[in-house]
């Protein structure tokens, strides 16, 4: 069994004909998860839970059950709650949060018979681009272990790339599951907001924050998403639509398909390799019966400011909780109350979410909400709008995910706003609560990958992993492997 | 100088559900610490907040009761602030537009009627206990009561006396667990205040500065209160000092109120939208359908009980001083041809008294008004003089049973027979001479002396109107 290149289809098909177990195939990727450590992929590993998981899903086969995640093994994002499993978020303050619920999402896969491989690495509340505010250390990209996989979910997309996982769970506020899917040469989607409820995912930025998936194909992701969706009455910003099986329409032709072009994602900023191969893609797509439109989205430049007003400010009420008194990091030196709960938090919090619970205290303030808070939902109106507007020209939009490939360690440390300006294209999707996914369509001179985005209208899902799809049955880009992984030819 | 009292009041109202404001978890009281205390309501990672329809619903209904505005979109806010029994560091409440807006409060104080507006109502959740003693050197939280649903209704600063505000929170009690949405027990924390108290010398169109006294949770505490916080306001300014916008306590052992922080330490609560929550969105069908639940209020109940049964003010007030007294009124004289003034006299007088005796709700009166009326018939009847029917009366409480029954057994009749009660009368008189000659030389007085022994002698049975008639009559030699 070759799992570099072995969709989630064929392993269904694999488990279901017997040819083996889900212990086998659960076992095969702990093992290479255990090979490959070193790339920081996970904060919790727990063979035994997981193959006891497994055990469990091949009973369930034998009995004929025989649902499509059945006995898979997938990785999940350490923001999900499940149950028995430390939940850390990527931080000392929840490093000793042993989850006694099992999120929506995780509760989703653990009933379609999934088997949970690992906790994956991830900024420090989900806050970074790099995954380099991780408590529990820095993941590595795997196309470059020098270089930053991404963030916030670099753990899952780091997964994904090195092929440690076949599937794994992400989330995504400003960009997570698609900047990382795209610097490490892998699919992610993040859905529409609501589409997947949020119970049990820990808040960073509730009215951004969307869970989503990542994995090599989108024909994989249509399979994971078919699992995650749907309804939850625990969360009061779950949409109330039908569930779907989102595989269904994936082989739909492209002929007439309309790509939105926004004239603010195409310009200077961009690296010249990332621009070429987001043309070769268009070109792809043109031979697929696709034409472009130019369209203009003409607040782009002010997501990323309003962004950093927005989603610090719910952040700075959401990480109020971790004080001290109920679970998590607790100072062991402390007078009295007020100084508990401050050394707590001062010990358990790193620096960016430190960072962003001040600038989110300073907007609520009194003096400086309307200056903030307000005139950044004002103009939050006024980017959906242009979404909004763009799509009655145009069925999809297109553009890099990223403006430049993985960069290295360290390399944005300085000024927090750099690392900010990362995010500069995939921002303005979470403030519409649009779907959106990224996509491999190359590399760059160094080898690097290349992820493009491409952005949907509300709960167009379907339509954005059919475009996604029917380009990667045109190329292979999604099928390469990086050369630390055995087999991998490219590096 | 005259100084005027000016009061505004903040309530907070435990609304009658089952589970609480966002989660699932019961809304029980007197659980041990933390069994109504779920994911939710510890605030663990990733949950979040689901709005309780039954809380909206009372709202509504709240709203409709005293003639406000429902807000068709409003929105739960988050009020920011560390304490270790707030467990997610904000409380979900209400800012801009709250559900409830405008509407009054009519109530009758000192003798005239009063209204009050009300500036809005709005919905939340309550926060957990602080529990410091039983811990040495520690303290414990219980969580059980963090989450429960309130509505604060808060009214505009127009009460001018303590009369008036202890009058108008009796009325928003009366009202809130008339139309059942609160229960009512102050004891348990079910309906409590806050009031904003502030003078102002006769005359003067400013408001002076206003003190809060926090968490008044019985009528005589807010009595005293307010009252002491006047007399304070008012010692303290004419002594030459500045009253400072404060926060402050009521200690009930020592009659007194106590700063608890000055406005300079007031906190920033950084209000903004709850983002975990979509906008509460009311529409026609549901206001109407709440409409629908709402039942006769207690004014329209009592203005009817005086047109339709010729009741006093009064009386009709008293009636309607719950769902529970006037349900039992009803019962007596609904269909039943029992004098309504019989009845309310009954009710006000030996069942009120003997239910405030026993420390008794009149919904757990262990005289059901089917007794009660069994009891009211013999009276009408003239079966029974009134002290005889204070005797049954006090045996069907105690006892239970049917007066009738009691009656027949324990031979109470009065003794309405002619022959007895003349037997009875040439007795006193023939053993009495000088007294008969007393009230025949036109001393009045001596024939309360006839009628106590006439009383006396027959255990009390003797028809009082006949005893009087006959007696009249034999003193005057008439025959």
């Amino acid at each position: 069994m070759d799992l570099n290149r072995t969709s989630l289809t064929a392993l269904a098909q694999g488990l279901r004909s017997r040819e083996f177990s889900s212990v086998e195939l659960t076992r095969t990727y702990l093992e290479r998860m255990a090979a490959h450590s070193s790339l920081g992929c996970f904060i919790t590993v727990d063979p035994e839970r997981s193959l006891l998981q497994a055990k469990a899903a091949d009973a369930r086969l034998a009995r004929g059950e025989s649902t499509p995640l059945m006995g898979i093994p997938v990785a999940h994002k350490d923001i999900f709650c499940a149950s028995g499993w430390l939940t850390t978020c990527g931080s000392r303050m929840l490093s000793n949060f042993v989850a006694p619920y099992d999120a929506h999402v995780i509760q989703r896969f653990n009933e379609a018979g999934a088997v949970i491989l690992g906790k994956t690495n991830m900024d420090e509340f989900a806050m970074g681009s790099s995954n380099e505010t991780s408590f529990y250390g820095p993941v590595r990209n795997p196309w470059s272990t020098d270089r930053v996989p991404g963030g916030s979910s670099g753990g899952s997309a780091a997964a994904v790339a090195a092929r440690l996982a076949p599937l794994a769970t992400a989330s995504d506020t400003g960009g997570s599951i698609r900047q990382p899917a795209a610097l490490c040469g892998i699919t992610g989607l993040k859905p529409t907001y609501g589409r997947v409820s949020r119970y049990g995912m820990i808040a960073y930025a509730s009215s951004l924050d969307q869970g989503g998936v990542m994995a090599p194909s989108a024909a994989d992701i249509a399979l994971g998403l078919t699992v995650m969706a749907g309804f939850d009455a625990r969360d009061a910003t779950s949409v109330a639509c039908p569930e779907e099986d989102f595989t269904a329409q994936l082989a739909r032709p492209l002929e007439g398909l309309r790509i939105g072009l926004p004239r603010q994602y195409f310009g200077e900023g961009t690296s010249v390799a990332v621009t070429k191969r987001i043309e070769e893609a268009l070109e792809v797509y043109e031979s697929l019966g696709a034409r472009r439109v130019v369209v203009d989205l003409p607040h782009s430049d002010l997501s990323v400011p309003v962004y950093y007003v927005l989603a610090p400010a719910e952040a700075s009420s959401n990480l109020s909780r971790y004080d001290g008194v109920r679970y998590g990091w607790r100072a062991s030196q402390y007078g009295d109350l007020g100084e508990m709960i401050a050394r707590s938090r001062a010990e358990g919090f790193g620096a960016e979410v430190k960072r962003r619970i001040l600038t989110g205290t300073y907007v609520l303030s009194k003096g400086y909400y309307d200056a903030y808070y307000l005139q950044a939902q004002r103009v939050r109106r006024l980017i959906q709008q242009d979404f909004l507007a763009a799509f009655e020209q145009c069925d999809v939009l297109m553009g890099p995910t990223t403006p430049t490939t993985a960069f290295a360690f360290g390399a944005k440390g300085g000024d927090p706003v750099e690392m900010y300006l990362s995010d500069i294209f995939t921002i303005g999707v979470n403030l519409a609560g649009l779907p959106g996914m990224s996509i491999p369509v190359g590399f760059d001179e160094v080898g690097l990958p290349v992820g493009l985005q491409i952005i949907g209208p509300h709960l167009s899902e379907t339509r954005l992993l059919g475009v996604a799809h029917r380009y990667q049955q045109a190329t292979d880009w999604h099928e390469r492997v990086p050369a630390l992984v055995q087999g991998g030819e490219r590096g | 100088m005259k100084w005027e009292l000016v009061i505004g009041l903040e309530t907070h109202v435990q609304l009658a559900t089952r589970s609480k404001m966002f989660s699932g978890s019961s809304t029980a009281f007197g659980a041990d610490p933390n069994v109504h205390a779920d994911a939710v309501d510890l605030a663990l990672p990733g949950v979040l907040p689901v709005p309780n329809r039954q809380a909206v619903a009372f709202a509504i209904r709240f709203g409709l009761a005293v003639g406000a505005n429902i807000s068709r979109r409003s929105w739960f806010a988050r009020k920011n602030y560390f304490y270790p029994d707030l467990p997610k560091g904000y409380q979900i409440s209400q800012f801009e537009n709250p559900v409830v807006q405008g509407g009054e409060i009519v109530f009758q104080a000192e003798g005239k009627a009063c209204r009050v507006p009300l500036t809005r109502a709005h919905l939340e959740e309550d926060a957990g206990k602080s529990l410091h003693e039983a811990f040495h050197g520690r303290s414990g939280i219980d969580l059980n009561r963090a989450g429960t649903p309130l509505l604060e209704i808060v009214t505009e600063p127009t009460l001018r006396s303590v009369a008036e505000a202890v009058a108008y929170a009796r009325t928003l009690h009366q009202l809130v667990t008339w139309i059942g949405i609160c229960d009512g027990n102050m004891q348990e924390g079910s309906f409590r205040c806050d009031a904003n108290v502030s003078v102002r010398p006769m005359g003067q169109v400013e408001f002076g500065t206003r003190c809060e006294i926090k968490n008044l949770n019985s009528f005589r505490f807010m009595e005293r209160a307010i009252q002491y916080e006047f007399e304070r306001q008012v010692e303290w300014i004419e002594n030459g000092g500045t009253v400072v916008q404060e926060t402050r306590l009521y200690d009930p052992d020592r009659d007194e109120t106590r700063a608890m922080r000055s406005k300079e330490n007031a906190q920033d609560y950084r209000y903004f939208p709850d983002p975990d929550q979509l906008p509460l969105c009311i529409d026609e069908a549901w206001i109407a359908a709440e409409r629908q639940h709402l039942p006769e209020l207690p004014a329209e109940m009592a203005q009817r009980l005086r047109d339709q049964m010729g009741l006093s003010a009064y009386d009709a007030g008293l009636l309607t001083v719950s769902r529970g007294w006037a349900n039992y009124f009803l019962e007596l004289v609904t269909g039943t041809g029992m004098d309504p003034k019989l009845a309310v006299n009954w009710m006000t007088g030996e069942l009120a008294a003997m239910l405030k005796r026993a420390d008794r709700e009149i919904s757990h009166c262990p005289l059901q008004p089917a007794q009660m009326l069994g009891l009211l018939r013999r009276i009408q009847d003239g079966t029974l003089s009134g002290k005889m029917a204070k005797e049954v009366f006090e045996i069907l409480w105690e006892e239970g049973g049917e007066a009738d029954q009691i009656i027949t057994a324990r031979g109470f009749m009065q003794v309405s027979d002619l022959s007895v009660l003349e037997s009875l009368i040439d007795e006193l008189m023939a053993a009495h001479p000088d007294q008969v000659a007393e009230f025949r030389s036109g001393k009045e007085k001596v024939f309360g002396f006839f009628v106590g022994r006439a009383m006396k002698a027959s255990g009390g049975r003797a028809n009082p109107a006949q005893l009087n008639t006959l007696l009249r009559d034999r003193l005057k030699g008439n025959h």
